[in-house]
């Protein structure tokens, strides 16, 4: 599903320019529980940005289901994304104004789903993501951090993605909540067979993953099965 | 994105911050709303001019003594100032032109009145019979003057109602009073009733007298300071206005038009002259009042600009999940459009209400037309769309990445 071949980021700020990633190449398959690890500054979420399809990459080739996307125009790029990615960001994941339902509908409503279709599947997403129906009215300044990362997971999932990308989503969370979190990610993965690739510094949380893809200074340094799987049942 | 769920995001954002969307819809309104009132003075402006110019009577051309006035020509004889008209030339207008409904000559001069111990110092007016009829003047008490009285050089006058509440006490019945002009004891015969005009040519305030007593009494002379003539109808006026002329050339043996000794007014063309005065007068307000909807386009502009730039990260979190740059666009475009259709609404009913408040308080005259009213909702619909393009464009351009990374 996704093949990245030789891809760079170069960052120009003016007279300065930084290459943040230097020439990464991996594969990962329909189904894959991918962590990818790195210290701080390694070139995760540039990484991340690229395949999910919000940049695209200095050179190289990036394979997304056999087409490729890297010379793709940011039009087309935000159909690919409504289409088959969903995405749960470190921070700033919901519209402060907008209700925890209507959170969870949003890229339905930009894909021009029917009204009523829309709040059906928002529901079920929300349900599924483990969030309280008690609070599906509430706006993300009445909910807890775990509750504002179950609403951007629920509508990761919404548009029935076939990549879930997570910039750590468990950075602002305590160890109880990430383990809760995680695993309604593992149950995607396991149940729905959905293809999940997720950013973090914790060794914890990675070892959820089956697979670990290590990053520093913008290149991969490691690349392995994990064997010690880590499986939370919720 | 459906049109519900446009408004769905324009009411939320407009209403996130109250005070600062009431500020800057307050800006159109204010500038809807004296566009709207000035306009409706001006046109109202327009209308009273142009009936007080038809209060002075109808299908009426004067004719005047002195050369032509030309632009820049403006200072050379005062009405009355040169003395080239004379009876004879009003009795061969009635005669001679055809359609000519009547001739009413006049004289008229200002002098020093006297009654009882009370002076005042107004216009007297030397006219003849057909004056009530040439300028629409109609007599509340008593009588107007005669032919009789005319060729018997009488001392009698006819009174405006302004100058009778100079001269005489509330509640005296002037008719049958003497006053005094120019040293001369005159019996009053009857009052006119008010027209009300003003500043034009007021004709409530002002003495009539047979036009020959003003000849022989005040002028000394036999000359004329104004013929009015009235047409038989509208088409006729043209005619009888170049028959006048053609006229009054031969009986003054002038050959050369240009060099004529007298001039000619059609009303029409005085209507014409204010009509233009006051237009350009009601485009002047209309431009001072335009700016402020300008201003508050500005306004508009800026706090669009300035919650695109709040809203960064939204813009940004919009777009990753799959948000069209038209769908950015749009929402932010329907957020100004919105604003200045509020504001352009209760503009419009500001507006009206303030010219409806000068119309009743005031003596101005306004009227309210739809033009002004469908010219101020183009103009805040057109403000929306120029003034939140830029910043609707700003934000749909946005790269989603800087966007979320904004801090
Ligand atoms: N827009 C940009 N302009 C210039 N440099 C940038 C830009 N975005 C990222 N960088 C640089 O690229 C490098 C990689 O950034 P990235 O955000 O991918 O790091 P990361 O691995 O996600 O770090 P963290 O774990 O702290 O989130 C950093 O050194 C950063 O300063
Ligand atoms: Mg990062």
């Amino acid at each position: 599903m996704i093949d990245v071949r030789n891809i760079t980021k170069t960052y120009n700020d003016g007279a300065e320019s930084f290459q943040a990633l230097k020439g990464v190449s991996f594969k990962i398959t329909d189904g894959e529980f991918v962590a990818i690890m790195g210290p701080s500054g390694s070139g995760k979420s540039t990484l991340m940005h690229i395949l999910g399809c919000l940049d695209t990459p200095s050179s190289g080739q990036y394979f997304l289901d056999d087409k490729d996307v890297s010379k793709l125009s940011d039009e087309e790029l935000a159909d690919i994304r409504r289409e088959k990615i969903g995405f749960v960001f470190q921070a700033f994941n919901l519209l402060p104004r907008a209700t925890v339902l209507r959170n969870a509908m949003l890229p339905l409503i930009y894909a021009g789903v029917a009204e009523e279709e829309r709040e059906k599947r928002a529901r079920t997403s929300l349900l599924a993501a483990g969030l309280d129906e008690d609070h599906f009215m509430h706006k993300s300044n009445q909910l807890s951090g775990g509750q504002i990362q179950r609403v951007a997971i629920a509508r990761a999932l919404v548009n029935n993605p076939t990549l879930i990308l997570a910039d750590e989503p468990t950075g602002n969370l305590d160890t109880k909540t990430s383990e809760v979190v995680l695993g309604t990610f593992q149950e995607l993965n396991e149940k729905q067979g959905r293809t999940i690739v997720l950013i973090t510094h914790e060794p914890d949380i990675a070892a959820h993953a089956e697979r670990i893809i290590m990053i520093r200074d913008g290149a991969i340094v490691e690349d392995r099965k994990n064997a010690a799987r880590k499986v939370n049942r919720l | 994105m459906t049109t519900t769920d446009i408004f769905h995001e324009t009411y939320s954002a407009l209403s996130a911050n109250k005070a600062r969307s009431g500020l800057t819809i307050l800006g159109i309104v204010i500038g809807i709303a004296s566009v709207i009132a000035m306009i409706s003075i001006g046109q109202g402006a327009q209308g009273s001019i142009q009936s007080s110019i038809q209060s002075i009577g109808s299908n009426l051309i004067m004719v005047m003594p002195g050369a032509q006035k030309g632009p820049g020509y403006q200072v050379s004889s005062g009405r009355g100032g040169a003395r080239t008209l004379i009876t004879e030339d009003a009795t061969a207008i009635m005669n001679q032109i055809q359609n000519v409904a009547a001739v009413s000559p006049q004289l008229s001069g200002r002098y020093q009145i006297t009654a009882k111990g009370t002076n005042t110092n107004t216009s007297v007016n030397g006219v003849t019979s057909a004056y009530p009829q040439v300028r629409d003047v109609q007599i509340a008490e008593g009588s107007f003057i005669t032919d009789t009285q005319n060729q018997s050089l009488a001392k009698v006058a006819v009174l405006g109602p302004t100058t009778v509440s100079d001269l005489f006490a509330t509640g005296t019945d002037p008719v049958g009073q003497t006053i005094s002009i120019k040293g001369l004891l005159f019996t009053v015969i009857g009052v006119t009733v008010a027209k009300g005009g003003s500043g034009f040519n007021n004709q409530d305030d002002m003495i009539f007298v047979p036009l020959s007593s003003a000849q022989r009494y005040f002028a000394g002379a036999d000359y004329l300071s104004e013929i009015d003539v009235q047409a038989a109808d509208q088409n006729s006026m043209t005619q009888v206005q170049n028959d006048i002329t053609s006229l009054l050339l031969t009986r003054h043996n002038i050959s050369d038009p240009t060099q004529a000794d007298f001039s000619t007014l059609n009303q029409a063309d005085i209507v014409a002259a204010a009509s233009s005065v006051t237009s350009t007068f009601t485009i002047l307000l209309a431009a001072v009042a335009g700016i402020s909807l300008v201003v508050g386009g500005i306004g508009i502009m800026n706090m669009m600009l300035t919650t695109v730039t709040e809203r960064t990260r939204e813009i940004g979190l919009r777009k990753a999940i799959g948000a069209k740059k038209k769908d950015i666009s749009t929402q932010f475009l329907a957020e100004s459009v919105m604003l200045t259709l509020i504001g352009g609404i209760i503009g419009t009913v500001l507006g009206i209400a303030i010219a409806y408040t000068i119309s009743s308080f005031g003596s101005i005259h306004t009227q309210i037309t739809w033009q002004p009213i469908a010219l101020a909702f183009g103009v805040s619909a057109i403000i929306g769309i120029i003034f939140g393009y830029y910043p609707a464009r700003r934000a749909a351009s946005l790269n989603p990445i800087q966007a979320l990374r904004y801090e």
